[in-house]
């Protein structure tokens, strides 16, 4: 048997049996649970308050805006994910000694370092795919909604959790899971604001405001990579009427989208570089 | 023939400090190799570097044959790891499973000798708990298991009693014997002296990371020995007669000591005691042991 199949199905099982899946599942029904509620409250009177003549593009807009905001929450918590589950793996083994009894074996370095990145690549898609789509089903049930251009922003979320896991997985095969964590979330929180300086920017039309967002998305493409997908994902109206967490004015070019995977295939690339040079 | 072990001034530096200053050393095939010496003398350190677990500052070594980490040699290689922590939510079973997968063995093969193995070290009614419930000395069981899963040529143990009962070191003991038999190669890193005299067939003494002497454990046999004989109705024509054979012989009520040149002299004592009508209880010689030796070669002072 390949060695990285053995490794990933290892780093799978692993999650699984320390209850990191069913943690996950039993809070996102929870969470899916309180937003079937949302959306069917807001589905059935958000005609009656607006103004007459308005009713369908208040509910498709207001559908639209909770959509996104359940697709966003679900983003963040899979980044959150992707930082959680690798910042602990690589450093956690080499800590206790794990490692030492694996890569002894007739094994490359390298084919750790993949097999755990392919568990948790599966892990992610998988936890994607089921909030996601518990999400964008529960509004087209309550509310006959869809959302356009629904898979290639699936595609896009599901790239920015990846791209969180592996810088995540990079730092942790030099440096503690603690600095780890807090490395990449300092990261992702200066993404963040970079981001919301762009979109600012943009509003006034300030230029060199949009370049400091722009320079933090090169920094850590995450943010970037969410408004991308909101941007494909969000009505028409709504990227012309206004600013919200959910939309996206400033938009991230397809180019941004290319670079983010680059972004992800290096910092892969520089884990097994590190991890096979390191000490253990 | 290859060494199953050979090194040329091994160097490993941290910072300043040097770990293992020049290890040089040739380990046979199928002879049980003891690496003895005070704590931080380098030993495990050596070991990892042997195993490509930590890479060498400079310097040469090989295992089987193969430059040092080659990785179709580790599928002939056991290894044993101090204070080793696994995946402790798998059970005996799947984790024995998980090991020879990763050695490449096919499921049948692994089938079989996971049996064989539980069965060597005790723990088949125990086959499918969690590692996370296993006692130091079950983990340190089933982690012997693991490092002859593939039926090394080469195995390293460091420290394999560590944390083990009594029953546990004999097992082990029988187990090292059992793999000599087999013409398995043991590289047993211990600084249990007793261990080491019981089980190696030679014994290198490490100090700062440089071999300082390598023993066969059989010449210690020939060397000189003190022996204490418990006999009844001595005489004292019988002591004095006695001193043919040694000298310093000194008598406690029914207890005789003496400095022998050998033991080989001690039937010959026997049958001149009986002869002359004593009655002898025991002869019981005190080899040099391997931990005066220890004191000889390394000093008092320990890792200092």
């Amino acid at each position: 048997m390949n060695p990285t199949f053995i490794i990933a199905r290892l780093t799978f099982r692993e999650a699984v049996r320390r209850r990191i899946v069913l943690t996950a599942l039993i809070l996102g029904a929870s969470f899916l649970i309180i937003f079937s509620i949302g959306i069917h409250l807001v589905a059935g009177q958000i005609s009656q308050v607006s103004p007459r003549g308005y009713a369908s593009i208040a509910q498709s807009e207001g559908i639209n805006f909770l959509l996104l905001a359940g697709l966003y929450t679900i983003t963040f918590l899979s980044v959150a994910m992707g930082a959680l589950i690798s910042a602990d793996t690589l450093a956690g083994e080499i800590n206790s000694g794990t490692i030492q009894s694996v890569v002894t074996k007739p094994v490359r370095r390298a084919d750790v370092v993949l097999g755990k990145w392919l568990g948790f690549a599966g892990l992610l898609a998988i936890y994607i795919l089921l909030m996601a789509g518990g999400v964008v089903i529960s509004v087209k049930l309550q509310a006959n909604y869809m959302a356009p251009n629904l898979i290639r922003g699936f595609g896009l979320i599901y790239l920015e959790s990846l791209t969180m896991m592996t810088v995540a997985l990079m730092l942790s095969s030099r440096f503690s899971a603690l600095a780890t964590g807090g490395a990449v979330f300092g990261l992702y929180g200066l993404a963040f604001i970079g981001g919301w300086v762009e979109q600012f920017g943009s509003f006034i039309q300030s230029q060199t405001t949009v370049y400091i967002g722009i320079i933090s998305s090169l920094i850590f493409p995450c943010e970037a990579i969410w408004r991308r997908a909101a941007y494909e994902m969000q009505s028409p109206l709504s990227g012309v009427l206004g600013m919200s967490p959910f939309s996206a004015i400033s938009v991230p070019s397809a180019l941004m989208i290319v670079y983010a995977i680059i972004y992800a295939l290096v910092a892969l690339a520089l884990t097994f570089s590190i991890f096979s040079h390191r000490d253990l | 023939m290859t060494f199953a072990i050979e090194t040329n001034q091994l160097r490993k530096v941290f910072g300043d400090n040097a770990a293992v200053k020049s290890l040089t050393l040739q380990v046979q095939q199928g002879e049980v190799f003891g690496f003895l010496g005070p704590n931080g003398a380098g030993k495990t350190t050596s070991i990892k570097m042997l195993l490509s677990l930590i890479a060498p500052t400079s310097g040469k070594a090989s295992l089987l044959g193969a430059s040092l980490g080659d990785r179709t040699v580790r599928a002939r290689i056991g290894f044993l790891p101090e204070h080793f922590r696994f995946h402790d939510w798998l059970s005996a079973d799947e984790f024995l499973t998980l090991h020879g997968q990763l050695y490449g063995m096919t499921p049948k093969e692994l089938r079989q000798r996971i049996n064989e193995l539980l069965e060597m070290v005790g723990l088949t009614p125990f086959r499918n708990k969690q590692l996370r419930t296993f006692s130091k000395g079950m983990m340190q069981r089933i982690g012997l298991a693991q490092a002859l899963l593939n039926k090394p040529d080469l195995v390293f143990l460091d420290e394999p009693t560590s944390g083990l009962d009594p029953v546990g070191r004999r097992l082990v003991r029988d187990i090292i014997h059992d793999l000599r038999r087999r013409g398995t190669c043991v590289f047993l890193n211990s600084h249990l002296l007793s261990e080491i005299e019981v089980t190696c067939d030679r014994v290198a003494f490490i100090k700062h990371g440089e071999v300082i002497r390598v023993v066969e454990l059989k010449t210690l046999e020939d060397v000189k020995a003190s022996v204490t004989i418990r006999a009844k109705g001595l005489t004292p024509e019988m002591i004095n007669g006695l001193s043919q054979w040694g000298q310093d012989v000194r008598v406690d009520d029914e207890h005789v000591s003496m400095a022998v040149a050998n033991e080989m002299v001690l039937p010959e004592i026997t049958r001149y005691l009986v002869a002359q009508g004593a009655d002898v209880f025991a002869v019981t010689p005190q080899r040099l042991s391997l931990e005066e030796l220890f004191i000889q070669v390394l000093g008092t002072d320990g890792s200092l």
